[in-house]
């Protein structure tokens, strides 16, 4: 009998198979996270995962974790509530750049704004993969997609600098290809206190890569290996992505600023012991 | 159980609808309020951002009702008691969670204050138009519960009633007040906290492992659990079976969307609550709810004097509709005056319930202020001849 996966007593075994693609990069950023979840030696009856709607918005079904699986673009207002509510839990968004940055954008800059205690993982696959491969806020100018067959002409998000804009603690990007840094970054992230995010560009070689030249797994991983760039002291300022540029990875940001709920309890602690009434 | 001492403001007061709708959501054990603000329903959340600190609750204001409707929903599976408060376009924007609080059986409070639509409308002004997007503005095929209370201390003792509901049948439930009764002043006496009954929320007995996340009792409602003790359970929106985990066919559609509604449904009995006035001679029934309720007993004397006798009736929980009640008046009554801030809704409700077997006619308005009883009185003779 063959040894058993040491991460399956993190998933839901009874939900195998998964509905990912093969060459598919959202396992992969589950696996990091999962190990990740070791090493932080966080208990997991404490973590709560939340995921909005999508091919990532699947994450929260498969990990053997309190998960809920909200609406489109609401996986952060939910978490939001969820936090707020039972300040005990590491409550984790993984979501995907579509459901985070374009229906669910408003409600990434408040929660980065607000700095609310939370932990972001959003996995950069270029497109709508779900509904079958259409262009969306990250898809870089020119890359084809079903709703743009001649080439995307607007401009993407820069998803990175769009969270250190609206006031995230911690930053960083990596590709699946980074498995090691992506863990890395991911410990980090869970335990940093207030809004943590983290980008995983990640392959979607059935609709993404079949348009764009970047057919399987394989050649995107080679992609990746090849055309990621690391440098001392990385600005998200210098990180847009185009079809074929360079992909700039590492950490960009790491600032200590209160977070909500240090304010909330802090100022509600305050009131509570003046003599004002409400 | 009783309510906690902590939230009662016990005593008699002159407060406002939105007011004592906070402090019956307070009493009712409600500690999580997100909401975005609206004309005319800021009242509740100014008022609860202000009491929250002194009885341990959390007020948080969102950046759209699309997150404060889901922020609640976040806070239940946290274990805390929770509403979100809106009126007219933010009513609007919540609809897609009011699905998935049915389809995930989060019990939670939505507090629509009545403004006249649609779209932007007549914010500072009342409306009763928003009736049939509560019982059907999410997509899909549900059922809600939905009460309309016609004073400040009715929305003191119905909020309570509506958090009481939403924990019993595991449903959103939407509490219709409107601008009229947010805004006017009265007389609201609030009891001590040992004459407040709570339902508890019903978390399972069952220990993880044992225990099936959508795996219904006897009355069709499943036990709940919450995060972080251990039961490693799944929420979605998705069809789902008794695991809780999706299952994208049409047999679980069947075994769980019929089950949804029926838990509702064929517990309307228990769920109705209704005012009523009719003699046994009645002629007419006047059917109105909310505000509008106020001004008909006015119009029932006028027509008395004029020797017509008329009864009234008012669901106060209007979703479920009482049909069968409707149903066994028509029996024995000539007609129906339906009185309602709107051009015919709940007027519709009454018709397919009558059948045939009695008049119904419509006493519309378009909304921004209440009928005048004459408009009222004209129906009733109208129905009457």
């Amino acid at each position: 009998m063959t040894e058993p996966n040491p991460i399956e007593s993190y998933l839901r075994m009874d939900r195998m198979p998964h509905i990912w693609c093969p060459g598919c990069g959202i396992g992969t950023s589950v696996n990091c996270f999962i190990r990740a979840l070791q090493e932080t030696r966080l208990p997991l009856d404490k973590v709560s995962i939340v995921s909005g709607i999508g091919c990532t918005g699947r994450v929260a079904g498969y990990l053997n974790l309190d998960s809920f699986h909200t609406t489109h673009g609401r996986a952060i207002p939910f978490a939001t509530g969820l936090k707020l509510a039972n300040q005990d839990l590491k409550v984790v968004v993984f979501s995907g750049d579509g459901d985070l940055v374009s229906i669910g954008g408003n409600h990434l800059i408040h929660a980065a704004q607000r700095n609310m205690d939370i932990t972001v993982f959003c996995v950069n696959n270029f497109n709508y993969a779900m509904t079958g491969g259409q262009y969306g806020p990250t898809t870089p100018i020119s890359a084809t997609a079903s709703t743009a067959p001649y080439g995307s002409f607007q401009m993407p998000f820069n998803v990175p600098k769009l969270a250190e804009s609206a006031g995230a603690v911690y930053v960083a990007r990596w590709t699946t290809y980074h498995v090691r840094q992506l863990k890395k970054s991911m410990v980090d992230a869970l335990n940093k206190k207030g809004f943590s995010f983290v980008e995983i560009i990640s392959p979607c070689p059935t609709l993404y890569g079949r348009k764009n030249k970047l057919r399987d797994g394989l050649t995107a991983m080679q992609w990746y290996k090849k055309h990621s760039v690391m440098k001392q002291h990385p600005s998200t300022a210098e990180i847009d992505l185009g079809l074929r540029t360079y992909i700039l990875v590492g950490k960009f940001v790491d600032i200590e600023r209160p977070t909500f709920l240090d304010g909330m309890n802090a100022r509600y602690e305050q009131v509570r012991n003046s003599n004002k009434r409400g | 159980m009783k309510a906690d001492p902590a939230g009662v403001l016990t005593g008699t007061h002159f407060l406002r609808g939105n007011d004592a709708c906070c402090e019956g959501a307070i009493a009712a054990g409600c500690r999580f309020v997100a909401g975005y603000p609206i004309t005319p329903s800021t009242g509740i959340i100014e008022r609860i951002s202000k009491r929250f600190p002194y009885t341990k609750g959390e007020f948080i204001q969102m950046e759209d009702e699309l997150a404060s409707s889901i922020a609640i929903q976040g806070a239940v599976w946290g274990g805390a008691r929770a509403m979100t408060v809106t009126s007219g376009p933010g009513f609007s924007l919540m609809m897609e969670h009011i699905g998935l609080a049915v389809m995930s059986e989060t019990p939670c409070v939505f507090v629509n204050v009545q403004r006249g639509g649609p779209s932007t409308g007549l914010p500072t002004l009342p409306g009763q138009a928003d009736m049939m997007q509560a019982r059907w503005g999410s997509h899909g095929d549900y059922e809600v519960i939905a009460l309309c209370p016609d004073s400040p201390q009715e929305c003191f003792d119905l909020v309570i009633r509506a958090f009481n509901l939403a924990e019993k049948y595991r449903v959103p439930v939407m509490f219709m007040m409107d601008e009229c009764i947010a805004h006017m002043s009265e007389k609201v006496v609030i009891p001590e906290a040992g004459e407040i009954e709570i339902e508890p929320r019903r978390y399972t007995d069952l220990p993880p492992g044992e225990y099936q996340m959508y795996q219904p009792d006897d009355d069709l409602v499943c036990p709940m659990v919450k995060a972080g003790d251990g039961y490693r359970f799944h929420v979605t929106g998705l069809t789902h079976d008794q695991r809780g985990y999706p299952v994208i066919s049409p047999e679980c559609q069947e075994e769980l969307i019929p089950r949804l509604i029926d838990k509702i449904i064929k517990n309307e009995p228990d769920i109705r609550m209704i005012h009523q006035d009719i003699p046994e001679d009645a002629e007419i029934v006047v059917v109105s709810y909310g505000i509008t309720s106020r001004i008909v007993p006015m119009a029932i004397q006028m027509a008395s004097e004029k020797g017509i006798k008329v009864g009234s009736l008012r669901p106060v929980v209007v979703w479920p509709f009482p049909e069968q009640v409707i149903r066994e008046l028509a029996d024995r009554v000539k007609a129906f005056v339906v009185v309602e801030m709107n051009c015919g809704q709940i007027y519709y409700e009454v018709e397919r319930c009558v059948a045939g077997k009695a008049g119904v006619y419509l006493a519309p308005h378009a909304g921004g202020t209440v009928h005048k009883p004459e408009q009222i009185l004209n129906k009733i003779l109208e129905a009457a001849k």
